[in-house]
Order: structure tokens, then C-alpha cells, then sequence
């Protein structure tokens, strides 16, 4: 009986905790951590089980209540949703176990209320990537943004201003996928993703339905931040404090990446989102290769460690929409694929940021300055980050990008190619700018004498600990693509098909 | 013209949401002023309310407070009573939106703290961007 729940104890953990730490959390701050990661380690065994369940007995349907779809709402667990929910699930117990510490250090004696968000956000990805529901994907997209908002204004200076903007953005952005939702009612008269797209077919041409699908479409690009509609992410993930930016940055655009794979392929179908509308899949794809050149591009001018990386996170968008929208075999595992690497490498990065803020008070790039010296472990981790970033094996971020560049060189889209292409190259540069910053710190003027007094000086355990984790993780998983590719993406898309 | 003004009236309720919106709309991205962006933050999301709740409604139909024993033995005629169930999702967004007004009026607190002023243009100047 436990094992047909797993889905719902998965989601329910955090969700009960985030209260049981706001109460716990203001007599004892120090239990705040520990049990935060409990309740993650909870979830994260259990969608690993229901993982493994799904991949050998096949998609699994949960009904929340009793109440059968399509008027309830239902929980689906297909091995794409099974993954995202591991991985969302693992991500946030490794950021969960640095976020301690660094949140410790930033906002003395409130913890509690950061965690209890920090939780309830957790708790919302993992209904968003399971749920079946269009509206409940609505209710879960905004319980996700409105504790984001709270995380981000958090932080110190512009991070109120940040988070503004954010919320603004993020309105526009869910209404309009609320109103897609509403034009498919309308046409359907269900709300149950699985019975929409049932209904659909028959009603494919129709003005309203290209309506719904544009406004769905507009709305997770908003999310996501695809170029052009990016604004708002740079400076809410710069300015948020260290722990929310180790959660929101590897999940949040990854989960809207995966919420357009889910609309584009089981509200609509891989027929009409491709063939029905002729022109529109080039267009995007373009747009997708010009938003990674502008984004790589922006990256440049950047002198500050943690904005160069919000830009990568927007020109990896570029990457994961194109992907995508290639609408051929390895464009598509290129993608999923690159949710999984972008957001381990992703994670490893702002890892390094939060450890470095956690030792220097700010990540510039010249408090990098000699840091393989005195930050020996999370330099090396940084190291391997940056080279998954760049795309150099065996690190995973080189084997989505190769089946990324492979299923653009099979759709003849060559701009995409020359774009993947270009951002390597201009992540290369980023890269290695910082590296030389970190590893020869004797330009400063203090001349070769100063070596003999920098002693090594690293960040605390927990967040040195999670960072290595991380690295090794990414070339773990980059060892390991080609099994992941055959044994979870391959069985997920044909269930998508 | 004469088809347009028939058309606009025939289906008013969607001109309005579609009007509404545009306002919510100009005054999110158009204005500078971070509580009349707040506010039409507002007009947005209920212009959207306003066009779910539309949807729902029949001509003539009543309200749809049933006999439970006529509706178990199936004998209500579903014209006879509006669609309730865009009114029930709407309570939601409206939750939400409240929700998300009470978050941004915080946020806006905070910055009023921070920079003494909710004028987008002399906050960024006080940045030196």
C-alpha cells in the first residue's frame, strides 16, 4: 500500500515540512537545515523508486481525492515526468544541503521563513512536473512564482527591485498561459491535459486553437526567459540571496522547458505543433539561434561571476528550445537530455558562486584572484563545471550539445549548428578569463612574496561537500548519457509519440 | 461597419476582456510608476476572471443550485443553469491574484525602504545605471 502512494508522499513531504520547520524553526534555528533535507532525502528516494517503477511496469496515473479524470485531477508519472521529478527532487536535496549554511551567514535568525518558502517551492516543482491537469499547472506555476518573488527579495540592495520586475514578468507570463487554457476549455469543455488532447484533433485549424496554443506557447517563454523575453531574469537571480539562486537557477527554467515539451506534445500533438502551421518551426528555431548568440554575446560584458552565469542560463534556453523544436529524433534527446546536464551544471556553478560569496563577500572577477590557491576543492569543481559548460568530454554538457548539434545538422538548420558552435566558443573565453583570474594571483602587486601567506582558506564542509558532489555527478552522468539516453529519454519520447 | 459593430456586439463580453486586458497591459509595460504598474497588474488578471466567468453563461439559464435527488435521477436540463465550473476555477485565480498583489505590495515596501521612492526612472537613477 506504501509503494501506490509514493507519488504523493514525494510531493507531501516538503509541502508538510515547510510548516513543521516555520514552527520548529523559531525555537531551534539549527534543526531548520536538517530537516529541510529530511524531507528532501524523503522525496527524492521515493521518486527514484517510482522512477524504476515506472520504467518497467510502465506510466503510472495517480487520482488525487478518488475523484477520476477527467474531472479530478490527475497525477501522471510517464518516464519523462518520472525523471524530472527525480531530478527536481535530487537537485533540491544537493542545493537544500549548501543553502544551509549560506543562508546561516546571509540572514541570521530567518531561517525558518526562508525555508518554509524554499520548501513550499520545492513542493510545487514536483506537482508541476507530474501533474496532468491544465489548470492545476496553472495554480502550481504560480504557488511556484509567488514563493520565488518572496526568495528573491530576500536578498540585499536591488533584489526587492529584482523581484518586482519578476513579478511582473511572471504575471504576464502565467495569464497567458491561463488564458490558453481558458480558449481550450471553451473548444473542449475538459481540463484534463491527457482528454484535451483526446478532443483536439478533431478541431485542429480552427483560429481558437492556434489562439490557445500561441498564448500557452507565449506564456512558458515568458518563464523560461526565451529571448527576447529574458528581462527580468538576470537581475533576479544576480541579486537573490545565495541559497534561493542555488535552487531557482538549475530548476526553474529547466521545469517551464519541460512544461512546453508537455504542452507542445500531450495538450497538443507532435502533428499539429510541427506541421500545422507552416514556417512557424524555422521561425523559432531561429529565434532559439539568436537568442543563444545575443545571450552568449551579453554574457562577454559581464564582470560579475553570477550575472556572466544568468546569461548562460538564458543563451542554455536558446539551446533546449531549439533542441526541441528541431522536431527530429536527436533534437529532441539533445534536449531533454540537456535539461538534465544544464541543470547539474547549472547547480554546480552557482555552487561555486555561493561558496565564493561565502568567503570573498562578493563573486567579481576579481575576487576569484588566486582562489586556486586558497580554495583548492572548490576551484577544482569549478573547473569541471566550466568544461561541462563548454561542452569538453567526457563532462556531461558535451553530450547533449553533440546530440544537440546532430539533430540540427539533420534538420539542415544550420544557424542553430553555427550557434551552438559560437556559444561553446564564447563560453570557452568566460571560462578561461576566470580561470586565469583564479589560478595566476600574482598581477595584483603584491609580487611573488604574497604566496608564502595565502593560506588555504576553504569554504565551510557544507558547501564544499554538495559542489564535489555535483562535479563528480556531472561526469558521472556524462559517463553514464549513453545508458540514460537508451534506458529513461529514448522510452520517453516514444511515450510522447 | 455595420458587420463589425454586430460582431462587437454579439460577442461585447470578449470586447470587453480584450479591451480590459489591453489597459492591464499598457499600464504593466507602459507606465513607470511601480504601483500603477501594480494596479494594472489588477486590471489584467481581472479582465482574464472576466472572460473565464463569461464563458459559463447560458441565455435564460439560472443559477446552478440543484435538487440533488433531480440531479442523481438525471432529470435537470443542463440549459437551464449556467456552467459552474468556470466560476469555481476562477475563485482560484482569484486566490492567486490576491495573493500575488499582497507579495508585490511587500516587495514594494521593501523598496520604498531602499531607495525612498517607487518611481522606477529615479530609482535607477539612484542606482547609477
Amino acid at each position: 500500500m506504501i509503494s501506490g502512494n509514493f507519488l504523493a508522499y514525494a510531493i507531501a513531504a516538503p509541502l508538510v515540512m515547510a510548516f513543521v520547520v516555520n514552527l520548529v524553526g523559531r525555537a531551534r534555528p539549527f534543526l531548520v537545515a536538517p530537516l529541510a533535507l529530511l524531507s528532501l532525502a524523503v522525496s527524492s528516494l521515493c521518486s527514484l523508486l517510482l522512477l524504476a517503477r515506472v520504467l518497467r511496469d510502465g506510466t503510472e496515473s495517480y487520482t488525487m481525492g478518488g475523484w477520476q479524470p477527467p474531472w479530478g485531477i490527475e497525477l501522471v508519472v510517464d518516464p519523462l515526468s518520472g525523471l524530472m521529478l527525480l531530478l527536481v527532487a535530487a537537485i533540491a536535496l544537493i542545493a537544500t544541503w549548501s543553502a544551509g549554511a549560506s543562508v546561516r551567514q546571509e540572514m541570521e535568525g530567518r531561517e525558518h521563513v526562508f525555508f518554509t518558502l524554499y520548501l513550499i517551492l520545492v513542493s510545487g516543482l514536483l506537482a508541476l512536473t507530474v501533474t496532468g491537469d491544465a489548470f492545476n499547472l496553472y495554480v502550481m506555476l504560480e504557488i511556484t512564482a509567488i514563493t520565488t518573488y518572496g526568495l528573491i527579495a530576500m536578498g540585499r540592495e536591488r533584489a526587492a527591485l529584482a523581484s518586482f520586475n519578476y513579478i511582473i514578468m511572471g504575471t504576464i507570463g502565467a495569464c497567458f498561459y491561463l488564458l490558453g487554457v481558458g480558449y481550450l476549455y471553451i473548444l473542449t469543455g475538459s481540463l484534463n491535459m491527457a482528454d484535451i488532447g483526446r478532443i483536439l484533433p478533431e478541431l485542429y485549424g480552427g483560429a481558437a486553437v492556434a489562439t490557445a496554443f500561441a498564448f500557452m506557447l507565449v506564456g512558458m517563454w515568458v518563464k523560461m526567459a526565451f529571448f527576447p523575453l529574458h528581462g527580468w531574469l538576470p537581475n533576479a537571480y544576480t541579486y537573490a540571496p545565495s541559497g534561493t539562486s542555488v535552487l531557482i537557477a538549475p530548476l526553474m527554467t529547466k521545469v517551464s522547458v519541460y512544461l512546453m515539451i508537455r504542452i507542445m506534445f500531450t495538450i497538443f500533438s507532435p502533428e499539429y505543433t510541427f506541421f500545422q502551421h507552416a514556417g512557424v518551426q524555422h521561425l523559432i528555431v531561429w529565434a532559439s539561434a539568436l537568442a543563444i548568440i545575443i545571450a552568449s554575446s551579453l554574457a562577454l560584458a559581464q564582470t560579475e561571476f553570477k550575472k556572466m552565469l544568468t546569461y548562460i542560463i538564458v543563451a542554455e534556453v536558446g539551446y533546449m528550445v531549439g533542441g526541441v523544436w528541431l522536431a527530429n529524433e536527436p533534437g529532441m534527446t539533445g534536449a531533454v537530455l540537456h535539461i538534465v546536464n544544464d541543470a547539474l551544471m547549472t547547480l554546480c556553478l552557482f555552487l561555486v558562486a555561493s561558496a565564493v560569496v561565502f568567503r570573498q563577500g562578493s563573486c567579481r572577477f576579481e575576487d576569484f584572484r588566486g582562489l586556486y590557491r586558497t580554495m583548492p576543492l572548490t576551484m577544482a569543481a569549478f573547473t569541471v563545471g566550466a568544461f561541462s559548460m563548454i561542452g569538453v568530454p567526457p563532462t556531461a554538457g558535451f553530450f547533449s550539445k553533440w546530440y544537440l548539434i546532430l539533430g540540427g545538422i539533420e534538420a539542415g538548420q544550420w544557424a542553430y549548428v553555427a550557434a551552438l558552435v559560437f556559444s561553446s566558443l564564447v563560453n570557452a573565453v568566460l571560462f578561461f578569463r576566470i580561470i586565469e583570474i583564479a589560478f595566476f594571483n600574482s598581477e595584483d602587486g603584491h609580487g611573488h612574496g604574497h604566496h608564502g601567506t595565502l593560506a588555504r582558506h576553504e569554504a565551510p564542509g557544507a558547501l564544499v561537500q554538495p559542489l564535489v558532489l555535483t562535479a563528480v555527478a556531472l561526469i558521472v552522468v556524462g559517463l553514464a548519457s549513453g545508458a540514460l539516453v537508451d534506458a529513461v529519454i529514448l522510452p520517453a519520447l516514444q511515450w510522447l509519440q | 461597419m455595420e458587420g463589425l459593430l454586430d460582431e462587437i456586439v454579439a460577442k461585447y463580453n470578449y470586447w470587453i476582456y480584450v479591451v480590459l486586458m489591453m489597459i492591464g497591459f499598457y499600464a504593466m509595460i507602459g507606465k513607470r510608476n511601480l504601483v500603477k504598474k501594480l494596479i494594472g497588474m489588477n486590471i489584467f488578471q481581472t479582465a482574464i476572471i472576466l472572460f473565464f466567468v463569461s464563458t459559463g453563461v447560458k441565455r435564460d439559464a439560472g443559477l446552478a443550485i440543484v435538487d440533488k435527488q433531480q440531479a442523481l435521477a438525471g432529470a435537470i436540463d443542463v440549459a437551464t443553469v449556467v456552467n459552474p465550473l468556470p466560476h469555481v476555477l476562477m475563485l482560484t485565480a482569484i486566490v492567486v491574484g490576491v495573493s500575488v498583489t499582497g507579495v508585490a505590495l511587500a516587495v514594494m515596501q521593501r523598496i520604498h525602504r531602499e531607495h525612498g521612492t517607487l518611481e522606477e526612472d529615479e530609482i535607477l537613477e539612484k542606482i547609477g545605471r
